[in-house]
């Protein structure tokens, strides 16, 4: 026993050090994250959290669900794999409660040239129309832009948006 | 209790295999997503972008992206014919290189252009969600990561805001949020692809040019297009393993 009397600063330090690996123990409980390390060194429940944001573009399966009418007109036309959000522009709020948010009608005159100004830039074979093409005239007085092909005739909302559009 | 030794051999590992039940814990939020389903990466076929800049503005519409800072964007190169003849040198020549323009990230589109000369084309930047990607190695307190579903994302509680990822980003596709002071980038719209939705940029792009692809589903066309076509990654002598895929893409594009 005397060896052991001898050795009591020793087990006084081991004793520091089991409490300060306790202490350790203690506070990694508090500060690190429940899910942390759940499928690699980071927060799994990240992960979800990312994954509940809000969605803006509702996608246009949610649009022909009930526009029916339009998509058939689309499907038709040249704009067949142009989605409606790519014009209209995101509109979740509409598709899940439709009183909730009425869209505004893009103006066309900003929304064509985005993709068909002509530019040496775009590729070739892609319909690309001169400034002067119209003489000031607003695309949809001709084009329906859900189907803009000329065989087809313009939709009768053209002809209301060109009447308002005369009122401004 | 006394039990042999041949029980105690079905029994600890039979307790070993319950207690990784117990770890693994509740399943994910999604109900009818599992993430070890998918391997998501991206298609960008050059020859169908008419930079309309569409994929940019959806972006910062669904993600809230501030203005100046972009999670995709739009590069517009022009190799001229004088460029492009000089190209079978047997010296490359380092001051040969491209004009290449990117107004606000191409928000807004591009002006026309007028000189017919050369060939230009549009490049789509993003996020490549690399398998092996340089951002999440580095970070200091295990704030990015790959999920288990082959994106790499950020998790904004936990990120410093040190910026080491910015600069480990070989295609500088990192920026410091401005308003919160931490890591931010494109989530690939995980938000969007857990629900069956495709991202917003493929939502809001005109002719296809980009495509949302599952490489661990079997029925994606990703794996057809890819035995068929001249697909490439950005900077692959990095080994970043990038997925995201660029068809007919230019030796030019860096």
């Amino acid at each position: 026993m005397s060896t052991f009397k001898e050795a009591g600063h020793l087990f006084r330090f081991a004793g520091l050090f089991v409490l300060a690996f306790l202490v350790f123990l203690v506070v990694r409980h508090f500060v690190v994250p429940k899910s942390f390390g759940e499928y690699g060194h980071y927060r799994g429940a990240a992960i979800g959290e990312i994954a509940a944001r809000p969605v803006h573009f509702a996608g246009h399966a949610a649009c022909e669900s009930c526009h029916t009418d339009i998509a058939d007109t689309k499907h038709a036309g040249k704009h067949a794999g142009v989605n409606c959000e790519a014009c209209h522009g995101p509109l979740a709020k509409h598709a899940d409660d439709p009183t909730a948010m009425t869209p505004v009608k893009p103006d066309t005159a900003v929304l064509c040239v985005r993709c068909h100004a002509a530019s040496a830039a775009r590729p070739k074979d892609f319909p690309q129309i001169a400034a002067d093409h119209s003489n000031g005239l607003a695309c949809e007085t001709c084009h329906n832009p859900h189907s803009p092909g000329m065989d087809a005739t313009p939709a009768a909302p053209a002809k209301k948006t060109a009447s308002a559009g005369g009122a401004k | 209790m006394n039990l042999s030794r041949r029980q105690m051999l079905i029994l600890l590992p039979a307790a070993a295999v319950a207690w990784k039940s117990v770890l693994a814990g509740t399943p994910e939020s999604s109900p009818n997503y599992t993430m070890s389903e998918h391997w998501w990466g991206m298609l960008i076929d050059i020859p169908k972008c008419i930079g309309c800049g569409n994929c940019v503005r959806a972006c910062q519409a669904e993600n809230d992206v501030p203005d100046g800072h972009f999670r995709t964007w739009v590069e517009r190169y022009h190799r001229s014919d004088w460029e492009m003849t000089r190209e079978g040198d047997v010296t490359p020549n380092p001051l040969i290189v491209p004009e290449v323009i990117s107004p606000d990230g191409g928000k807004e589109g591009f002006p026309a252009a007028t000189d017919e000369s050369g060939k230009y084309f549009f490049v789509p930047k993003m996020c490549n969600h690399c398998a092996d990607s340089p951002c999440t190695q580095v970070c200091p307190v295990g704030a990015t990561f790959i999920s288990p579903d082959g994106v790499v994302l950020v998790d904004q509680t936990y990120c410093l805001g040190c910026a080491y990822c910015v600069q480990a980003c070989p295609y500088g596709c990192r920026y410091i949020h401005p308003e919160k002071q931490v890591a931010d980038k494109c989530t690939l719209c995980y938000h969007r692809i857990t629900k069956g939705l495709t991202t917003a940029c493929c939502e809001a792009c005109p002719t296809g040019a980009r495509q949302l692809v599952d490489l661990k589903d079997p029925k994606d066309p990703i794996h057809e297009f890819l035995k068929t076509h001249s697909v490439q990654v950005l900077k692959p002598q990095m080994a970043t393993g990038a997925k995201v895929f660029y068809n007919d893409l230019d030796g030019s594009v860096r």
